[in-house]
């Protein structure tokens, strides 16, 4: 449904989008994650057609998006990252322009416009100007307006930014049907782990414009290796860890220490009996959380990849394997 | 070129609502006009006993009600940049061509449903007779030549020049030399030469002339100029607002 070849989009010197080879079939919900300024909105843009590649190409249901952009714009729907509804005019205005803009017909246009009211719960505020919204109900107007004329392919940067958790989950379960029952492709952008989590059937994880892994969530977090322990300790030693199996990695930042479990919860009681007294301890299961910052966490990583060079990890290993 | 009609509706609708949304910005738009004609008009007329200046200058500050309302409809397109609106413009499968058109038309109505109450305004003030139908039609479509083609202009500038900070930089160097240097406030007859050739070249005085011409009958360059310069300018104003408002960006 969309594809990607080699898609580069270079701002001056700065590669936003790097050689960007990617492959998203119908039908999917692919969640498209990475720290700031990775290159999710420009990647949208280029498949958006707003913006044109500096080089590479893509297309998006089957249409070239350099050579055919007026025919890429009938297959798709976007909600932006940044705001992009008209203040003059009221909720229900720009929702009905939207409608015009995009063919649908009379009949249609006020029965979905009532829909998607509904569903942002914006319907008492629709004759209100927007310019005296909250900026959550401004959020909402947006997704309001994307969700509404059911296009082959959904374009969501970062849809649900700022929304209290409830209208998130109406949200979150109004996607997942929209995709579901009209088999609708969904790229969507987002910060928030558990959205992606629940949403996605494949996740990119992007850095720097690349993508640095692609899986399903599960297989992402099966890769992590385990859980993390958090514990709080002074005067940690490494050596109190010497013959746990379950204990994959250790990194120390102050008193702090990250210890990645196999099954932390079964474990736990070993682990702790090992360590001896801590003023706190932590559990935080495997999760997207984890697979984003391996993956992209810069300080994260840098630190891990000096522990495991540095002397006390090497020894740790050995004797590990020793045993 | 592909029209979509319902959609040009659709841009034109908006435009009107915007305008129509703020009645603030209705008053405060037709402020500056009547004190030009109120205060200048008033000053010139006892200055040059027997010659009614009030008169010959109200198609002059019709044309700068017309041509600032203009102007700024087509400019704004910067500040649907600026907050984000012309994304959802350019995303959605619309021609560019339509999005221009519309705009155009939108531009156009506001600013004519302005000049039109400039006009009944000053007319009461002025004491000029109501013109013929015949001359009211013609004044009514050079205004809207003379209101399209600003508009048009306004868009081919704002597709370009992207920053908002231009935007006072515009008006103070575009829209204001085409006003003060047309025929807007003097007779061309009795101006400078220099000022004459200038004002001869800038296409705003045969608008002015055209409507001064159908409302108190004297004419410089004749109708026939008027309309065909008019006419012109709005060809070549509208091509070059689809030109580069297709190559346009976010
Ligand atoms: N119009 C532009 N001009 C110059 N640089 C740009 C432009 N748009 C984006 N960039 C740069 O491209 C890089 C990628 O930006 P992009 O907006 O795609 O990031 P993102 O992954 O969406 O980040 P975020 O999570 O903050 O939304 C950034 O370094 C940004 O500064
Ligand atoms: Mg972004």
């Amino acid at each position: 449904m969309i594809t990607t070849s080699r898609l580069t989009k270079k701002f001056g010197k700065l590669a936003a989008v790097d050689s960007l080879s990617l492959d998203i079939p119908e039908g999917e919900v692919f969640g498209l994650l990475g720290p700031n300024g990775a290159g999710k909105t420009t990647t949208i843009n280029l498949l958006i057609t707003l913006l044109k590649p500096t080089s590479g190409s893509a297309t998006v249901n089957g249409i070239d998006v350099v050579k055919h952009p007026a025919e890429v714009r009938k297959n798709i729907g976007v909600v932006f990252q940044e705001p992009s509804v008209d203040d003059l005019l009221s909720g229900k205005e720009n929702l009905e322009m939207h409608a015009m803009l995009y063919s649908m017909p009379g009949e249609l246009r006020r029965r979905r416009v009532e829909e998607v009211l509904e569903l942002v719960e914006l319907t008492d505020r629709k004759d209100d100007w927007v310019k005296t919204y909250s900026g959550g109900m401004r959020r909402r107007l947006e997704l309001a307006r994307g969700l509404m004329h059911h296009p082959k392919v959904l374009f969501l940067d970062e849809p649900t930014l700022g929304l209290d958790p409830q209208t998130r989950q109406h949200i979150w379960k109004y996607i997942a049907r929209l995709a579901k029952e009209e088999n609708m492709t969904v790229v969507l952008t987002t910060h928030y782990m558990e959205e992606a989590d629940l949403l996605c059937s494949r996740i990119g994880i992007m850095d720097h414009g690349k993508i640095v892994a692609l899986g399903t969530p599960k297989r992402l977090k099966h890769e992590v290796g385990g859980d993390v322990v958090v514990l709080k300790q002074e005067g940690f030693d490494r050596s109190c860890l010497k013959g746990l199996k379950f204990v994959k990695k250790v990194k120390v930042d102050g008193d702090e220490v990250f210890l990645t479990v196999e099954h932390a919860h079964e474990n736990l009681q070993r682990l702790l009996s090992a360590v001896g007294r801590v003023r706190s301890v932590e559990v935080r299961e495997a999760s997207l959380n984890e697979v984003f910052l391996k993956y992209t966490g810069r300080k994260y990583r840098e630190e891990e990849e000096g522990a495991e060079g540095g002397w006390a990890e090497r020894t740790m290993n050995a004797e590990a394997q020793r045993d | 070129m592909a029209f979509e009609a319902g959609k040009i509706y659709a841009v034109w609708l908006r435009e009107v609502k915007r305008f129509t949304n703020s009645k603030a910005r209705i008053v405060s738009s037709m402020g500056q006009p009547i004190l030009f004609l109120v205060a200048l008009g008033g000053g010139f007329s006892a200055l040059i006993p027997g010659f009614n200046y009030m008169a010959f200058l109200l198609p002059g500050i019709v044309a700068m009600t017309v041509m600032f309302t203009s102007i700024f409809a087509g400019v704004s397109i910067i500040w649907d940049r600026e907050f984000g609106f012309l994304k959802e413009m350019l995303a959605a499968p619309t021609s560019r061509e339509t999005i221009v058109m519309g705009r155009i038309l939108g531009g156009a109505t506001t600013a004519l449903l302005q000049g039109v109450l400039m006009f009944v305004l000053g007319m009461l003030f002025t004491g000029v007779a109501v013109p013929p139908l015949a001359n009211i039609l013609g004044i009514l479509v050079l205004m809207t030549v003379f209101s399209c083609y600003l508009v048009a202009a306004g868009i081919a500038i704002a597709s370009v020049v992207q920053e908002v900070e231009t935007f006072q930089l515009l008006m103070n160097f575009l829209v204001m030399p085409l006003f003060f240097l047309s025929s807007a406030l003097f007779p061309l007859e009795q101006m400078p030469a220099w000022l004459r050739d200038i004002s001869s070249l800038n296409p705003v005085s045969y608008a002015i002339d055209g409507m001064r011409t159908l409302v108190i009958g004297t004419s410089h360059f004749g109708l026939l100029y008027d309309f065909g310069v008019s006419f012109g300018i709005l060809a070549i104003a509208f091509a070059a607002a689809t030109y580069f408002f297709n190559k346009t960006s976010i």
